[in-house]
Order: C-alpha cells, then structure tokens, then sequence
C-alpha cells in the first residue's frame, strides 16, 4: 500500500449518520468488525454488519454482583461500560488445538495447524481493554516466549478506540491510570460527541493503517470546538468513575499482610467459581486437555483457560498447594495487585470493573484491596 | 505385536430412568466406528443379548432402591473389570433420593392397594455406598461427549478429561452472558460440577444442578446472596439443593440447615 504522505488532515469529523462509511471502508479492506452489541440482557462482543448491530439507545447499570442493560433515553451509539466479554476472547481463545496426530503405520503424523484466522476489526475498544492488550504483550509476546496463537491474532487485528464517555460505578481505571482517555497503542481512536443537535465522531489516526482509513473516509478536518467538545467529554467520564484504589505502596502492604486473618473471611464468602479470572481481561492462565478418540488412533492436545480458583490449579503431587478458598483467593487478589508487578513491571489489573460486577456474590477487589492494607495484621 | 483381545462393555440399569442410556445410544455413530474394536455385551436399552462375563468395562446407570438390587450390584461388581456410574442416580441417589427425606413407608401405605407388595429400601442410595466405584460420571443425563471421553480414556488407558471445577467457568468460556448477575435468576452454576457445557444457563435459565456439587462447593455463601440480594426465600432455597442431586452431601446439608431454621 501506498505510504505517501499528504496534507490531508489526521483529526477529522464523522457525522453520526455516516457511521456506516466507515462500517464500509473496514470490509472493502477485508476486516470482520467486532464490537458490542446486546444480546440476552449485556451488551457483549460478536461480529457486526452495520452500525445497526450497535447498541444504540442503550447503557448498563452496574453494581457489585449486578449488572442490568437499560435503555438510555439517548441517541448514542457507545454510552454504556464494559460488558461481561474482553478482546482476550479473541486473541487468546478460551480453547484452542494445540495439535493432532494420527497414527500411521508404526508411527504418527503431526498437524499442528489450526485453520486460516480472520482479519478483526475491534471497534469500540476503551483505554482501559487497550492497556489490558498491552499488559497481555507483555506476558505473551516477551522475547523468547512468544506465544504463536497469541502473537497471530494480534498481529491482525485492527484496533479501533471509542474514548470511554459513560464509565459504571464499578471502574476505577482513573485509578489505575489506565483510563479513560487512551492516548496511544490504537490505529484509529473515536469520540462520540451528542451535542444538542449535532451528533459526531471525532476520529484520530493512530497508525499507517488508521491513517488511510482517515484518508479513505474523506471527512472534514476537526473544528477547534469539535475537538475541545470531545475532549470535555472524555474528562467528564474521569470524575464520574465510581470506584477508587489507592496504589500508593500497595504491593508492599499486600506482602506485608499475607497472613492477614481477613483472607479467611473473604474465602468464606468466595465460591471459588472462577468468574472473576475468566471476565478479566488479563487474566492468561491455561492448561492443557489431552484427549484421543474411541480407537486410540487420533490424539489431540487442547489449551483451554484456567484459573487459580480450581483446585487442579495448584495440584502437585499429594494434593493441591493452595487448598484454602482464602488462600485461592490471596492469590488472585496478590498476583493482579502486587506480585504481577515483580513479574512484569506492571500492575495487572486496570480497573476495568467486570471482576466485581460479575462476581455471583459481589466480592469486590477494591474493597477487599483496602481492608487488606488498612494495617498490617498477620495470624 | 500380540493382538489385542477386544475389550467387552456392559452396561447395567437399577433404578433410573434409563436417560443415561439413551445418551450412549445418542452415541451410535462414534460407537459403530469401534464396533471392530469393542464387544457391547450387555445393553438393555439397546438389546436383550447377554454376553457372560468378566466386563472391562461396566457402565451402571441407576441408584439401589430395593434390597434384590443391594444384592445385584456385587454380581456386577465381580464380573467389572472397572466399574464407572453414569449419571445423578448412580452417583448421588438421584430424584428418587428425595424420598430419603420423608417417611417411606407412609408413602407406600397410602400411594399402593396393597402395599404388602412394595420391597423397597427406605432410602435411594448411590452406587458408591454399595460397591467400590473406579469413576463417576455425572449428570441427568450424562453429556454425550463427557461418556465417550471416559470409554476413550479406559479404552486407551488414559485419565478422562472431566474437570470438577464449576458450571460458570464453561459458561464463561462459552461466553455466556450470566443469568443471576445480568437477570437476578438464581443459579446453582457456581456450586455445580462441570460437564454439560452451562446447558441451562445458554438457554436464560438457571443451573439446577444436575451434575452435584463441584470441588469445594461454597453452597452457604450463594443461598445467603440469594436470600439477600435475589429475594429468595427459605423455601426457595431448599427447593433448589432439593432436585435431582438432593442426596449428595453438600446439597444435602444445605437444604437441612434452611429446614432446621
Ligand atoms: S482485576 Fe478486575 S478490575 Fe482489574 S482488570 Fe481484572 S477484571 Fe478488571
Ligand atoms: S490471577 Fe490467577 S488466573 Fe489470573 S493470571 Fe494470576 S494466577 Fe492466573
Ligand atoms: S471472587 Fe467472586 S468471582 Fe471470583 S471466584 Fe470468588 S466468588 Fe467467584
Ligand atoms: S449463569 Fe450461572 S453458571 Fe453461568 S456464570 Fe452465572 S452463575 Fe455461573
Ligand atoms: S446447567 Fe446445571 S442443571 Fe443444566 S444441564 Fe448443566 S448441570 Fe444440569
């Protein structure tokens, strides 16, 4: 494709009512869109054909434990907070073949190939899933140990930002300062503007890719109030977060209370039903399934996510390490909040919410957070 | 190489509904394949032929109900090679195990002309508690794809792929969107052993536990969260450890604490 630079400018204005053109633009070019849509009472995410699969007119209420679609009363296309699904689904799928082998005469055949993968369009991705993204490159494409499905599926897929406007009570990404505005790492990033009666996108290119999209879409440039209009709305989504966590020396506090007597009590309430690890948008524990057909002549090896919650988790011989629900649940609660920065730099958490609105008893990681670290207690 | 003797498999009923087998008839296009390799020698959904023992392998569907059938299963038992229950009744005493709550013989003096008749147990109880059992395989009925796995994996002397951890991991994995916290509909997927894929759940409703109770059920923690956030009553609560799989321990024990109260 062609790289010529031009004049043409990088910020422009979509009006709403063109949406579909840029619906248009990502499949002449051979992208399957995915984003959110409502389906059986979320807003979740599947392949759509037009901006008719969007969830317009509609928003979310978010509790711990709790989460109800609602209609919005507005216009809007993406005035609601992250669903119960991530990008993790697709570019690291809960169950993939790792290989199949057949049994060939006195030996086997190896077939490690799985089919061709689809070009994917993400669109309606928030600052902070695309920081979520980041922290899986780091743990899945670290040099040396890069794995090959993830790297695939993220080498193809186009990342298209809709700025967070409408953040639910249970976010905290301001927090965690991974949001709400995403300020690079996208190929193109959108803000949704509803403005008495105009209502817009203002678009910015964040890559090559994004840039001849920009290009193709032949869109006017931004007007300083366009832009400005757009930037209040991002800002007004940073004070309308409804949850905090205070970071500062937290890794450090976590340690400190490994034998708090308070972990008990949260095991007594979690049902160790793994829920939290699996909407998680970082979470990236597998195992492996080795299963064979009736004759033995056909093996195949699977990779399916797992979670610490299990009990196979931590199985070595003679039994499982952490056999406590509390200690199943320090470990989660530890690992995205202190030992996941020894291992990666970074917190591994984002403050993205879904963990505590889809908790079946509501346990909330902030919460739990702060009475961990209150004072050092340990048993 | 020394040829393999082909493997015999039987299956056995006791007091079931014979779902179970249903789903392994379910099965025919994958068991035709492996006819050259295995001998069904005892299926009575299937065939009335019987093949004499010993069994590689027996499948007993069913709980014990009647004393005839506390005596059979240890004919079984010594003709199995490896012996696997399939299904809520085999291993947990099943709908009928609801008995096992009330008084039996009330029941019989008023449901039976002549209840002089009626050879039954006061209780229905799982295989397990008769005879030492080599793998459970749960629910009602039996997945289809979980019992060809357990056949496979004795077939090919391998550990079956059956994790008991819970529903709401597959139903997360499916991408399921989840009835108790986006509907407010109870469900028992959090305490429920894996293996039917978050059948119910996939379909608006709420896990009724069929499969039993996972690995470390926390059956406490979720009635208190249905009575206080979903508006469950007792009864509601008792009425849901109380299915199909009333009789398996922690199940059990979670209807009686709302009884006692
Ligand atoms: S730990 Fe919870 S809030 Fe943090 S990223 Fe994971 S799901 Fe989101
Ligand atoms: S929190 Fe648990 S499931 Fe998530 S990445 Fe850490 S160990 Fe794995
Ligand atoms: S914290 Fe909540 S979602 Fe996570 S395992 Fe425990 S009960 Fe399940
Ligand atoms: S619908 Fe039921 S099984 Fe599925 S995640 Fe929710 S509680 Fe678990
Ligand atoms: S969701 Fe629950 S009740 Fe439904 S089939 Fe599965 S285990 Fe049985």
């Amino acid at each position: 494709m062609s790289k010529k630079k031009d004049a043409s400018p990088q910020t422009v204005t979509l009006p709403s009512n063109d949406l579909s053109r840029l619906f248009q633009v990502l499949q002449s070019r051979g992208y399957t869109i995915l984003g959110p849509t409502v389906r059986d009472g979320a807003i979740v995410y599947d392949e759509l054909d037009s901006p008719d699969d969007l969830p317009r007119g509609w928003t979310d209420e978010q509790e711990k434990g709790r989460y109800r679609l609602k209609k919005s009363g507005y216009g809007t296309y993406f005035s609601f907070a992250v669903g119960p699904h991530s990008w993790k689904q697709y570019l690291y799928p809960p169950r993939v073949r790792l290989w199949q082998m057949h049994k060939n005469g006195t030996g086997f055949e190896l077939n490690a190939q799985n089919g061709p993968l689809k070009k994917y369009a993400f669109l309606g991705v928030r600052s902070c899933e695309l920081h979520a993204i980041e922290i899986l490159d780091r743990v899945l494409l670290q040099n040396g140990f890069e794995d090959p499905t993830y790297k695939a599926r993220r080498k193809e897929a186009l990342i298209i930002v809709v700025q967070c406007t409408a953040p639910a009570s249970t976010c905290f990404c301001a927090s965690m300062q991974t949001g709400p505005k995403a300020e690079r790492g996208f190929d193109l990033a959108m803000t949704e503007v509803a403005d008495g009666e105009r209502h817009y996108f203002v678009l910015q290119s964040g890559s090559d890719a994004g840039r001849e999209i920009v290009q193709e879409l032949a869109c006017a440039a931004a007007t300083a109030e366009e832009i400005a209009a757009a930037e209040q709305a991002v800002k007004a989504a940073a004070e309308r977060m409804g949850r905090t966590l205070d970071t500062h020396g937290l890794q450090a506090a976590l340690y400190a209370n490994r034998e708090h007597p308070h972990w008990r009590e949260v095991g007594e309430r979690c049902l160790n039903c793994t829920n939290c690890t699996q909407v998680c948008p970082t979470c990236f524990c597998t195992t492996v399934e080795d299963i064979t057909d009736l004759t033995g002549a056909t093996a195949e090896r699977w990779r399916r996510w797992d979670s610490c919650f299990t009990m196979e988790f931590s199985y070595l011989h003679g039994g499982s390490v952490r056999s406590s629900a509390g200690a199943r649940y320090r470990q989660w609660l530890t690992h995205k909040l202190a030992s996941w920065v020894d291992q990666f730099g970074a917190f591994g958490c984002v403050g993205c919410g879904r963990c505590i609105a889809w908790c079946p008893v509501g346990i909330d990681i902030t919460e739990e957070a702060r009475i961990m670290c209150a004072e050092t207690v340990n048993q | 190489m020394k040829t393999k003797r082909k493997p015999k498999l039987a299956v056995w009923k006791f007091a079931s509904c014979d779902g179970c087998q249903l789903s392994l008839l379910d099965c025919e296009d994958e068991l035709l394949d492996v006819v050259g390799e295995i001998d069904i020698a005892n299926f009575p959904e299937a065939s009335r032929a019987v093949v004499k023992g010993p069994y590689d392998i027996s499948l007993v569907e069913g709980s014990i109900t009647t004393p005839k059938d506390a005596e059979r299963i240890h004919k079984v038992r010594r003709a199995s090679k490896v012996l696997i229950t399939i299904g809520a009744c085999a291993t947990a005493g099943g709908i009928q195990a609801l008995r096992n709550f009330q008084d039996v013989d009330q029941f019989i003096s008023i449901v039976y002309a002549s209840p002089d008749y009626i050879s039954t147990l006061n209780k229905s109880t799982p295989i397990s508690e008769h005879v030492k059992v080599d793998y459970e395989l749960r629910g009602c009925p039996v997945n289809k794809y979980q019992l060809l796995e357990v056949i496979s994996a004795f077939l090919n002397g391998r550990r079956p792929v059956t994790p008991s951890h819970s529903v709401c991991m597959e139903c997360k994995q499916k991408g399921v969107v989840c009835v108790m916290v986006a509907h407010g509909t109870p469900c028992l997927g959090p305490v429920t052993h894996a293996g039917c894929g978050a059948l119910c759940p996939s379909y608006a409703r709420g896990c009724f536990g069929c499969f039993g109770p996972k690995e470390t059920p926390n059956t406490h923690s979720l009635s208190e969260w249905w009575q206080e956030e979903l508006g469950a009553s007792k009864g509601d609560i008792i009425r849901a450890f109380r299915g199909i799989t009333a009789y398996a321990e922690p199940f059990r024990k979670e209807s009686e604490a709302y009884e006692l109260q």
